[in-house]
C-alpha cells in the first residue's frame, strides 16, 4: 500500500483558486501620484542611495530604511524631513539640503516599498542535484523502485509539476498539508485515504475509509459509502489504521538534503 | 514518587500598598496553589498548572458532566439573542480610540475564539478574546457585563487573558492598548497605548499583576525591538521598561549583534505571560525569535553573535526592571524557535541536591532546567525525536545550529516546522511525579529561501515553508531529573491546546479530535482515558476550581465556554 502518488501524479488539474485578499491588518499609506513616487526615486538615488543602498534596503555605511521606524511613522516627509535636513551627527548622517518638497517625495516613493514578502512563494530555480547520483539513488540505496516506476507511474512526471512540488512530493508521498502552498504548476491531488480495519469482537471485520479516531470511538466509511461508527473500550474492537503514505513518514527522519536534491534532479528529467 | 517542596507556599506575598480587597481579588491568592479561584494567566505564578482539588478523581471522573454552556458573541451587537435565541444579553460598553472600527469576524461580530485564560474569582469569570471581554456569573454561565473594544486593526491572532487587581481588570488589545476595566461594572477605568502601532505592534498576552505593578508584553512580525513593560495599576503609568535586545551603544548584549541597527531592529517579542519567584522577586519569562526571522546573514555572520536576549529565557527584578539572569535556547535563530513556552518554576532534587529550578520544554524540541536563582544551567535534553535543526549541544547547554537545515534555495528537510515542537499551548508539571506533561508535534517541512538578498528579508519574509509529513501529535510526559520521556501518548492528530492536572491523580487534555479528555494518571506508565466530552474545536488550556464547594472543570470550545461538575 505504497502506492500514495501514483494517482496524485497523474492527472493535473485546473489551477487552484487564489482567495481574496484579507483586508490590511494595519493602515498603508495611500497610494501617491506616480510621478510623484518616480520623483522621489530620482531623488533617492541621487542623494541617499550611497549610503543606504539604491533600494533602501541598507548600504555600507546607512540602515534599512524601509523598516525604519521613523520611516513607518511617517506620513508625507514630515518626520524624515528634519532628519535629513539637520543630519544626525551621532550616527554618521550627514546633513542633505534638501527642500521640504523633494523629501516628501522621497518620502512617496519609500512608502511605496513592499514592507515584507510573508508568504510569498519562492521563485527562485530549487535545482542543484545530480540527476546521475539521483537516478542511481531512485534504483539503488533509496529502493525507490519497489513502488515506483521511471516508465510507469512516474512517467512524465517532470513535464506535468515544477521542481519544487516534485522535490515536496518525494518526501510527503503526496497530499501534504501546506501551510504555504507552492505557486505554479498543476495543484496535486489528494493522495489516496488512510484505511481502517476494525475487528469486532464477533471475529467480524469491517474495512473503510478512516474518518474519526480517539480513544473512544472509531469511525469509517465503507467502500459502498455507508458510515459506520464504533465505541472503543481499551482494545476492543482491534483497530488497524492503514496510511498508504507510511514509508514516507517512516523515512522522514533519515533523509539527507542531498539524496532529496538528487532525486529531484532526476524526476524532473522524466518528461 | 519524587518528594517536592510547594514552592508556593515558600514566602507569604506582602503589598505594600495592596488594594482595598472587597469583593475583588485577594492578592494573597496569587501565590498559593489555586484550589477556589483562578487568579491569574496559569492559575498561579509557577505556571505549573497543577490543581491540589481532589473532589474530582479517577473513581468518579466518570460522573463529570456538563454544568452548564454559555456561547458567546463578538462586538457590539452580542446582546441581541433574535427571535428564537436566548435573552438578549447586557449591550455591550463600547471603548476603543477607533473613529471607524476595522471589520474583524470575531471581534467585531461572530464567534469569538477564546485561547486565553479564563479568571475565576469570588464566584465571577472573566473571559476575553481578541477586542472583547466578559462577567460571567461561574454558577450557572450567564453574562453579567460584555465590554467591546473598537479596533483600529493590527494582528488579531488571539487574546490570552486578563489579570486582576482587587476590583480591577486589564486586558490588552491587538491594536496596542492595556485597557483596565472596573471587574463589578465592566466600565473602563483608563486604556493606555503600550506599543506603536505604525511598526505592526500586536498585543495578545495576558497582563500578570505582581505586587503593584502590571506586567505587559507585546508581539511584532515586523522587524521591532520586543520590550517587556511595567504598568501602575491604579494609573496606567508606566514604572519602567526592559528592552529584550540592545537599543543604545554600551548596552549588553550588543556584542552578539553584527551592529547597533540590527539589534534594535533584532525582535524578542514577549508574548507569552511569565512566571513569578516570590523569593527572588524576580519575573521569569520567555523571548521570542530574532528579525529577520529566517536569514542571520545582517544579523548575526559570526559565531560569537547570538543575537542577546532573543529566544531566551530571562528573568528581572519586578520592582525595578532590570536583568537578574538569562539563559539563551536557540543562540543566533533561523527558523523562528520562540522561547516563550511557560517558564515552569518547581522546587526539587537535582543530582542529589534540593534545587529552586525552572523549566521549559521550548518550541525548538529542546528541554531544559536551570537554577531558577541564578540562571546555572542543568540540564538540556532533546524531547522530540523529530527535531533536526541542530547538530550539537554546546558546553552551555545550548543546541547548536546546524547551517544546512536553514532555509535554503535548494531547501532543507527540517523539524520541527514552524509551528514548533510544541507552542503557545501551556504545559502542566504534575509535582507528585516530577513529570512536565506538554503537547507535541513532531512535523517536519521543506524550508526554501525566497530571496538571496538578505537586505530583502524583513520580519518572517523570506521563507517558504511546505509541511511535507509528521511522526504525529502526542502527549508526553518529561522527567525533570533526566529529560527522558517517561511516557508519549499518541493524539488523532490534531494539536492539543494545554494541560491542566490535579491531585485527584487525573490530566485534562484536548484529544486532537474534538474531545475534552480525563486521563488517569498511572505514575511513569502511560495515562488512561477515562471520560471524555466531544465539544468540537478546544481553544484554551482546561482549568480547575471550586465554587460553593463544588469543584468544576472549565474549557473553552468554538466560542462558547463549557463548565463540567460533578452530579
Amino acid at each position: 500500500m505504497i502506492l500514495a502518488w501514483i494517482a496524485s501524479l497523474s492527472a493535473p488539474q485546473a489551477p487552484a483558486q487564489t482567495p481574496p485578499a484579507p483586508p490590511p491588518d494595519y493602515p498603508e499609506h495611500p497610494p501617491a501620484p506616480a510621478e510623484q513616487v518616480a520623483r522621489g526615486e530620482q531623488i533617492f538615488r541621487s542623494n541617499c542611495s550611497f549610503c543606504h543602498g539604491s533600494d533602501a534596503r541598507g548600504g555600507e555605511t546607512g540602515p534599512n530604511l524601509v523598516r525604519d521606524e521613523v520611516v513607518l511613522r511617517d506620513q508625507q516627509g514630515e518626520l524624515i524631513a528634519p532628519i535629513v535636513q539637520n543630519g544626525l551627527p551621532a550616527r554618521g548622517m550627514p546633513k542633505l539640503a534638501l527642500a521640504a518638497g523633494d523629501i516628501a517625495d522621497i518620502a512617496a516613493w519609500l512608502h511605496s516599498q513592499p514592507l515584507s514578502d510573508r508568504g510569498s512563494p519562492s521563485n527562485l530555480d530549487i535545482l542543484v542535484g545530480n540527476a546521475k547520483e539521483g537516478e542511481a539513488y531512485f534504483t539503488g540505496a533509496g529502493r525507490c523502485t519497489q513502488c515506483h516506476s521511471a516508465t510507469g507511474d512516474l512517467a512524465g512526471v517532470g513535464s506535468r509539476y515544477e521542481p519544487k512540488t516534485i522535490q515536496n512530493l518525494i518526501v510527503s508521498g503526496g497530499g501534504g498539508r501546506g501551510r504555504r502552498r507552492s505557486a505554479g504548476g498543476a495543484p496535486v491531488k489528494a493522495s489516496p485515504p488512510t484505511t481502517v480495519t476494525v475487528t469486532l469482537r464477533s471475529g467480524q471485520r469491517v474495512q473503510g475509509e478512516l474518518d474519526h479516531l480517539s480513544a473512544f470511538i472509531v469511525a469509517l466509511r465503507a467502500p459502498d459509502g455507508t458510515y459506520k461508527s464504533f465505541a472503543r473500550h481499551d482494545s476492543i474492537p482491534k483497530v488497524v489504521v492503514t496510511n498508504p503514505r507510511q514509508w514516507h513518514i517512516d523515512r522522514l527522519p533519515q533523509w539527507r538534503d542531498a539524496d532529496i536534491h538528487n532525486l529531484t534532479a532526476y524526476l524532473v528529467t522524466l518528461k | 514518587m519524587i518528594k517536592t517542596r510547594t514552592l508556593l507556599l515558600l514566602i507569604p506575598f506582602c503589598l505594600a500598598n495592596g488594594p482595598l480587597v472587597g469583593q475583588g481579588l485577594d492578592p494573597r491568592l496569587l501565590t498559593k496553589p489555586a484550589t477556589n479561584a483562578w487568579p491569574t494567566y496559569a492559575g498561579d505564578y509557577s505556571q505549573r498548572r497543577y490543581s491540589t482539588l481532589r473532589q474530582i478523581d479517577q473513581s468518579n471522573v466518570r460522573h463529570l458532566t456538563l454544568a452548564w454552556v454559555r456561547r458567546l458573541t463578538a462586538g457590539p451587537d452580542a446582546g441581541d439573542g433574535g427571535w428564537f435565541g436566548p435573552p438578549p444579553g447586557p449591550p455591550a460598553i463600547v471603548g476603543g480610540v477607533a473613529q471607524e472600527p476595522v471589520n474583524i469576524p470575531g471581534s467585531t461580530s461572530g464567534s469569538p475564539r477564546l485561547s486565553g485564560s479564563i479568571l475565576q474569582v469570588n464566584g465571577i469569570l472573566y473571559v476575553s478574546s481578541a477586542d472583547n471581554a466578559w462577567a460571567i456569573d461561574a454558577l450557572d454561565g450567564h453574562v453579567l457585563w460584555h465590554y467591546w473594544w473598537k479596533s483600529r486593526g493590527g494582528t488579531h491572532i488571539g487574546n490570552r487573558g486578563m489579570a486582576m487587581y482587587g476590583d480591577w481588570l486589564y486586558f490588552e488589545t491587538p491594536d496596542d492598548y492595556l485597557v483596565s476595566l472596573d471587574a463589578k461594572t465592566g466600565q473602563e477605568r483608563w486604556h493606555k497605548e503600550i506599543a506603536d502601532f505604525s511598526q505592526q505592534y500586536f498585543s495578545t498576552m495576558a497582563p500578570v499583576v505582581i505586587g503593584d505593578h502590571v506586567l505587559v508584553g507585546t508581539g511584532d512580525d515586523l522587524d521591532a525591538p520586543g520590550f517587556l513593560q511595567s504598568f501602575d495599576p491604579r494609573t496606567g503609568d508606566l514604572q519602567w521598561k526592559f528592552y529584550t535586545v540592545p537599543m543604545n551603544p554600551g548596552d549588553p548584549g550588543l556584542e552578539t549583534w553584527a551592529s547597533l541597527d540590527a539589534a534594535r531592529h533584532g525582535g524578542a517579542q514577549v508574548w507569552i505571560p511569565g512566571s513569578y519567584d516570590p523569593a527572588t522577586q524576580t519575573y521569569i519569562f520567555g523571548t521570542g525569535n530574532p528579525t529577520p526571522a529566517y536569514t542571520a546573514q545582517l544579523r548575526a555572520p559570526r559565531d560569537t553573535h547570538t543575537n542577546l536576549y532573543t529566544c531566551s529565557i530571562v528573568a528581572v527584578n519586578v520592582n525595578t526592571g532590570k536583568l537578574a539572569w538569562y539563559f539563551q535556547t536557540s543562540p543566533n535563530d533561523t527558523h523562528d524557535w520562540d522561547a516563550t513556552q511557560a517558564p515552569v518554576l518547581f522546587d526539587g532534587m537535582f543530582g542529589g541536591k534540593s534545587r529552586k529550578m525552572v523549566m521549559q520544554a521550548s518550541r525548538n524540541g529542546y528541554f531544559f532546567v536551570l537554577d531558577r536563582t541564578t540562571g546555572e544551567h542543568l540540564l538540556t535534553a532533546k524531547y522530540s525525536d523529530a527535531a533536526n535543526w541542530a547538530e550539537a549541544v554546546n558546553a552551555k547547554g545550548q543546541p547548536v545550529r546546524n547551517a544546512a537545515k536553514d532555509n535554503t534555495v535548494a531547501g532543507s528537510l527540517a523539524s520541527p516546522d514552524n509551528g514548533g515542537a510544541t507552542n503557545w499551548n501551556p504545559p502542566s508539571y504534575d509535582p507528585r511525579t516530577g513529570l512536565l506533561h506538554v503537547v507535541m508535534r513532531e512535523v517536519y517541512a521543506m524550508y526554501y529561501l525566497t530571496d538571496t538578498d538578505p537586505r530583502r528579508l524583513v520580519g518572517l519574509g523570506g521563507s517558504e515553508q511546505e509541511v511535507v509529513g509528521s511522526l504525529g501529535t502526542s502527549i508526553v510526559a518529561i522527567d525533570y531529573q533526566t529529560g527522558k520521556r517517561a511516557w508519549k501518548y499518541p493524539l488523532a492528530g490534531g494539536y492539543g491546546s494545554g494541560l491542566l492536572t490535579t491531585a485527584g491523580g487525573l490530566l485534562f487534555a484536548n484529544d486532537g479530535a474534538g474531545s475534552l479528555v480525563a486521563f488517569g494518571l498511572r505514575g511513569r506508565r502511560p495515562p488512561t482515558p477515562l471520560w471524555h466530552a466531544q465539544i468540537g474545536s478546544i481553544e484554551n488550556a482546561p482549568e480547575t476550581y471550586t465554587v460553593d464547594g463544588r469543584q468544576y472543570v472549565l474549557v473553552t470550545a468554538e466560542g462558547a465556554v463549557w463548565a463540567f461538575s460533578l452530579q
